[in-house]
């Protein structure tokens, strides 16, 4: 299947995420972030980096590009998007996503390791894991607290839309596990339709066991195989 | 007529501000010991084109509300706006 990666001004993980997705066997087209041609992709991959220098506040500009309204109408039909770091700022800007991330209650820039644990497999993009499974992934943001009112808290977690939470290498929800302060311990939530995908943590940074963990690897398999060829979602996934 | 308008742009006072924290514990340290609390906000200065105050006033309150503040959490406030067509003529 064909993985589409957002190219913005000042994105920087766009090539890690194409390597990624090449490891993985699958196809990465670049889309840059004037064209509105999402050049047939199955799943739209918005990538890590400071889209426009990150000015006003990360992702504010990017959801303007014209890019951004093709990923808006491609996720209204079912389409997959899937925001890593500064791509789920800018899921969030742009109301695809409840939320916003501010900035780390440590007000250090932390690029290191973190453990995720699988909250639901109800997504395309954990659909080849378990609940319960942890990840190592790492962490590289300045701006990756995740922050929503208490009735936007219950409701991700009454709807299986919290997908990913920051914990101890053994799984435990600790809060001192996060490398941000997210409340709840949030790394990564879902759209109500399950289709929208915004996590702090770099999936494409651990594919290969040279970098340290090939975790990664498991969440572009996830939604290769939850595609069918031709770009419909699978049954198995809402 | 050309406006100037200052926004200002601050955390809600429920979101966390832990640069406000830094900058209190800052000036605790410096011997103002009296400092409850600080907060950390944004000064946007916006010059426009306008037909009049409240053209400009509106305005500059649609770009507050699409782009210049995240109302999931920040507030704004329009502290001034002031016709600065002469000074812009006199330079």
């Amino acid at each position: 299947m064909r993985f589409g990666i957002a190219v913005f001004p000042g994105t920087w993980s766009d090539r890690d995420c194409a390597h990624a997705v090449e490891l993985s066997g699958n196809e990465a087209v670049m889309l840059w972030h004037k064209d509105r041609d999402l050049r047939g992709a199955d799943c739209v991959m918005l990538p890590g980096g400071f889209s426009y220098g990150d000015y006003l506040r990360a992702g504010a500009v990017a959801r303007f590009a014209p890019l951004m309204e093709a990923v808006v109408e491609f996720t209204e039909g079912g389409g997959l998007a899937w925001g890593i770091c500064n791509g789920f700022q800018v899921l969030c800007e742009a109301h695809l996503l409840p939320g916003a991330l501010t900035r780390n209650a440590s007000l250090q820039f932390r690029c290191e390791p973190s453990w995720l644990r699988v909250e639901t497999d109800s997504c395309a993009f954990t659909a080849s894991c378990r609940v319960g499974d942890v990840l190592q992934i790492p962490v590289s943001h300045g701006e990756g607290r995740y922050v929503a009112d208490e009735a936007t808290l219950d409701e991700l977690e009454r709807d299986e839309r919290v997908v990913f939470r920051y914990v101890t290498p053994a799984g435990l929800a600790v809060g001192a596990a996060t490398p941000n302060g997210s409340m709840r311990d949030i790394a990564g939530i879902v759209n109500p339709a399950h289709n929208v995908l915004g996590m702090m943590p770099h999936p494409e940074r651990a594919c290969e066991p040279l970098l340290g963990s090939a975790d990664g690897m498991r969440l572009i398999t996830s939604v290769a195989r939850s595609l069918r060829r031709d770009g419909a979602l699978a049954a198995s996934t809402r | 007529m050309i406006f100037i308008a200052d926004v200002v742009v601050h955390l809600k006072p429920v979101v966390n501000d832990p640069q406000g924290l830094v900058v209190r514990d800052g000036l605790r340290r410096l011997g103002f010991a009296d400092v409850h609390g600080v907060r950390v906000g944004k000064h946007i200065q916006v010059e426009l084109d306008a037909g009049d105050e409240q053209g400009a006033r509106a305005a500059v309150e649609s770009m507050c509300d699409r782009l210049l503040r995240n109302p999931v959490i920040e507030d704004y406030r329009i502290d001034a706006v002031r016709a600065v067509a002469e000074a812009a003529a006199a330079s």
